[in-house]
């Protein structure tokens, strides 16, 4: 085995440009797949991180009526907090909010809007809260850049806002927009208006009451509570890892697409070598090779096409990758749309087992395309293949 | 003393198939070799030369007969046996030389010692020492489409007797060579064959082959014609 290594590396380094071609589009495939998984698992970092920084924090409480992909539930889905959460509120571990639709009219249009009541000092999301607090002659406001977009408010701009209290009373008041802010989720941006809890446990007629109340730790032991539904970190965040998935699948017509374009030349270059070579076949075989070895030898001819291409991608990727990993992949459009939690920079994530899969797929494959032309040669006679007849 | 037989080749019969017919190349061909022996196969094209040439290097098998060739059965060995034999009994020289193109003159020399897994130190004397042999030793760098005709042909020389091999056969030596290269390589063979008691046989129809055989066996028509000893190989 050790010999057909050597023979094998001489005789691919002997080919000269027709090996480092192959090697170069085998290279391409090792570089694009692991940098196009990175992205993957980047965002999926990304996303998950933002989550837990704009909207999830360590896992939450919701309300047991509360369903965020119904607004009628809205009505129901608030209570007075649990004595037990109420240690970990006052510490700053916990924070309640509470939910109501609202209607707002900027510019005399009006526009349906969740209306989320958050604690001003609270730090377990990087929403900036602090701007709540402020002493206006309206109620202090803050809302996403996606919603300053949708609805051409701007800091300072007063927008009427109506609600429906507990009772079922509509009234209106102005609010003022103190601050807009940028996040990477849309679920915390587009149509929801952040003002002070206190305010709108007020608005609403429901002091004390929340809708959801989100915790700070996620290592915490946690049990449900009556009337409150826990909701874990993972089980928040399991749509991003399902949104992921779906990705992924999709991105493997591509990894595909390149492999097979990479594995087309080297069953080519193996073709053309078997055809081109009978007389080296059959020299060979005249010097004491078996047919099987001979067929051995090609394979891994073929498969050391994956060897060297390693390197070589190594020799270039590496710094690409290393570079794409820092400065991270702008998406060429406007990402605040796309509706899911994705940055506008994407910053790649490698992991040791993504380069090794990565070099042991394209390795496997490649020696199993080499090898099926190459058995053609266990069928060849080496008499013939000494006179370089064509079999 | 005499020498002793290291070919024994018995009512050997080749067919191959042609079609729906098939085409016997070698008929009833019973011939005996032995130690150190210089002999050639004459005769010309479609008289079966080459065929009996690989099955006496158990490139292919007899179809009716038996060729005992080192004491072996060719008609009855395993490819790996065969392959075993031809690794460590038997020398090959082709007309077109058949160098390995992408590896230099010491790569190719040194190829039959790495099939037979002989430790480096002791492979690059045995090396040196062949091509030296050839006279080839300011080429070791070189590789085969940088040579001659003749350096090529001597390059195979020195690969077929690197381990010093039993049995050396040669499939038109000269075929592609002149005059001047050809006598050379003759007398290359010629004198290791004298120095090293190797056996050599050659298929040719070069009368500057047929000169320096010291045993002539023409073939016409797949049977041997006529088999002279020119001079005896005994020593």
């Amino acid at each position: 085995m050790k010999l057909a290594f050597k023979l094998a590396y001489r005789n691919l380094i002997g080919a000269g440009l027709r090996t480092w071609l192959n090697v170069i589009v085998l290279s391409f495939s090792f570089v694009v797949i692991i940098w196009l998984k990175g992205v993957m698992t980047g965002w999926d970092h990304q996303a998950k991180t933002d989550m837990t920084n704009w909207e999830i924090g360590g896992g939450q409480y919701w309300h047991e009526a509360y369903d965020p992909y119904d607004p009628f539930t809205l009505t129901e889905s608030h209570a007075p907090l649990p004595a037990e959460f109420l240690p970990e509120v006052a510490a700053g571990e916990m924070e309640p909010v509470l939910i109501t639709q609202g209607s707002i009219f900027p510019e005399g249009r009006m526009m349906q809007v969740i209306v989320r009541g958050i604690n001003p000092e609270q730090t377990i999301f990087q929403l900036p809260t602090s701007v709540l607090d402020s002493a206006t002659d309206a109620i202090p406001a803050i809302i996403g850049s996606m919603m300053a977009k949708t609805s051409r408010l701007k800091t300072g701009d007063y927008v009427t806002l109506r609600w429906r209290d507990a009772n079922g009373t509509f009234d209106a008041t102005d609010i003022l927009i103190c601050g807009i802010f940028n996040a990477s989720v849309p679920a915390i941006d587009a149509g929801q208006v952040y003002i002070a809890l206190d305010k709108l446990q007020e608005m609403m007629l429901l002091p004390g009451e929340a809708t959801i109340v989100t915790f700070r730790s996620s290592n915490v032991p946690r049990q449900e509570t009556a009337g409150w539904v826990l909701k874990t970190r993972e089980e928040l965040t399991r749509q991003v890892d399902e949104m992921i998935k779906t990705k992924s699948a999709g991105q493997s017509i591509l990894y595909g697409i390149l492999l097979l374009l990479a594995m087309l030349a080297i069953f080519d270059t193996q073709v053309l070598s078997i055809f081109r070579r009978q007389k080296e076949i059959g020299t060979y075989i005249a010097l004491g090779y078996t047919r099987q070895q001979v067929v051995g030898l090609f394979t891994v001819e073929g498969s050391m096409h994956a060897v060297l291409a390693a390197f070589v991608a190594a020799a270039y990727g590496l710094p690409f990758l290393a570079w794409q990993a820092k400065a991270g992949w702008t998406m060429p459009v406007d990402t605040s749309e796309f509706g899911m939690a994705i940055a506008q920079t994407l910053y790649p994530v490698y992991s040791l087992g993504l380069v090794i899969s990565t070099v042991a797929i394209v390795t496997v494959t490649t020696t199993i395309v080499s090898y099926l032309p190459s058995r053609k040669i266990a069928r060849m006679n080496p008499t013939d293949a000494l006179r370089g007849k064509l079999q | 003393m005499e020498n002793k037989s290291i070919i024994s080749i018995s009512r050997l019969i080749k067919r191959f198939p042609m079609g729906k017919d098939e085409f016997t190349a070698l008929r009833d061909i019973s011939l005996t070799f032995t130690e150190g022996e210089f002999a050639g196969l004459i005769g010309p094209s479609g008289s079966g030369k080459t065929t009996l040439l690989n099955i006496i290097g158990s490139l292919d098998v007899p179809t009716e007969g038996e060729a005992l060739v080192l004491g072996r059965s060719i008609g009855k060995l395993t490819t790996r046996e065969a392959a075993r034999l031809r690794k460590e009994n038997i020398g090959f020289i082709f007309q077109s030389y058949n160098l390995l193109a992408v590896h230099t003159v010491y790569e190719n020399v040194e190829f039959p010692l790495l099939l037979l897994n002989i430790p480096s130190a002791g492979r690059h004397k045995m090396v040196m020492d062949a091509l030296e042999w050839v006279g080839l030793t300011d080429k070791v760098r070189s590789k085969p489409p940088q040579l001659s005709g003749g350096q090529c042909q001597r390059v195979a020389i020195a690969r077929a007797m690197v381990k010093k091999p039993s049995l050396v056969l040669a499939d038109e030596p000269t075929a592609n060579l002149d005059a001047d290269n050809s006598h050379h390589i003759l007398q290359t063979m010629e004198t290791l064959n004298r120095e090293l008691k190797t056996t050599f046989i050659f298929a040719t129809h070069d009368d500057k082959v047929i000169s320096y055989l010291h045993r002539k066996i023409f073939l016409l028509d797949g049977r041997v014609d006529k088999d002279e000893i020119i001079r005896s190989n005994k020593r």
